[in-house]
């Protein structure tokens, strides 16, 4: 029995939950090499079922963004509402705004050729 | 995560009451950010799945009858969205792992060196397990780590039951030989 052989059988039945074959049982039995692969193995499924417990943290934007796509319908509707609403109330303003800066310009403008015609 | 409080939260929100699915949400989100980022590999990626897994938790959360525990419903959902989401993407490229904030820990105090020792360890095992392929990584996290049974995990990832056995075992044995690098004999000295 080769090491190789039995070493491909190793990641399999490192969690207890499979056997290995009788004949491959027999060669880990005598051979350090393959005790110490099955080692190896069984340690590292601890460390992994460890990190179970080792949480990694998101920032905080992520419950909000969670709780945002999962508001319910109506409350989405309102915020819409209200997004309209705001857009609706900005666009007046400044629409008034650009008009009241044109009839600045028009204003100024009569009053230089007024100027213009007086001298 | 697994409490009664969790138990209580599921049953209100089943029964529609849309605070308690916050509340759960806010227990669990964590969690199931963890799960994600392990199977995706990447923080933006991560947040796209735990958004789409809550979606699909809030749609079916009426389904939910408590045969499973919430926790390994929640987890089946996550990495059935990863595994969605990987599909999708088509990206199977490694990128560096980000530095692994952790929030808790289960780690003695008592020995501050071996605790330094472990926690070490840890960090080169997450690393590797980073740098593992997504669909070998999937399955190891998937049963090394959460300890979701082989059909449950070749459900979730579209695969045969057989399939998910050989990326196992294809994923311990490359960890293996990349933790473990010494020879042999060297190793059986070291234990």
């Amino acid at each position: 029995m080769q090491c190789e052989t039995v070493s491909l059988q190793l990641a399999e039945v490192a969690d207890g939950l499979e056997k290995l074959p009788a004949h491959s049982a027999e060669h880990v039995k005598s051979c350090l090499r393959c005790q110490a692969e099955l080692a190896q193995y069984r340690k590292l499924l601890r460390a992994l079922m460890a990190l179970r417990d080792r949480r990694l943290v998101p920032d905080d934007y992520l419950l909000d963004e969670i709780l945002d796509v999962l508001r319910p319908p109506a409350s989405v509707h309102l915020l819409h509402r209200r997004g309209r609403r705001t857009a609706y109330l900005g666009g007046l303003a400044a629409a008034t705004a650009a008009g009241a800066a044109g009839a600045i310009v028009i204003a100024a403008k009569l009053a230089q050729g007024r100027q213009r015609l007086a001298s | 995560m697994e409490s009664a409080e969790v138990d209580e939260l599921v049953e209100a929100a089943r029964s529609g009451d849309h605070g308690a699915f916050e509340e759960l949400v806010r227990q669990t989100y964590t969690d199931t950010y963890t799960l994600a980022l392990r199977l995706v590999g990447d923080e933006e990626d991560a947040r796209d799945v735990v958004q789409e897994t809550y979606l699909r938790v809030h749609k079916g959360l009426k389904k939910f009858r408590g045969e499973a525990r919430f926790s390994t419903w929640l987890h089946r959902i996550t990495a059935n969205c990863a595994n969605t989401y990987l599909g999708r993407r088509g990206r199977h490229q490694h990128e560096p792992l980000p530095e692994e904030p952790v929030v808790a820990s289960v780690q003695s105090a008592d020995d501050p060196e071996e605790s330094v020792r472990v926690r070490g360890l840890r960090d080169e095992l997450s690393l590797a397990v980073h740098a593992l392929p997504p669909k070998l990584r999937a399955v190891l996290v998937l049963r090394d780590v959460y300890g979701l049974p082989h059909n449950e995990i070749a459900e979730q990832l579209e695969i045969t039951e057989s399939a998910a056995k050989v990326r196992l075992h294809r994923a311990r044995k490359r960890l293996r030989e990349q933790l473990y690098p010494l020879g042999h004999e060297e190793q059986v000295r070291a234990m």
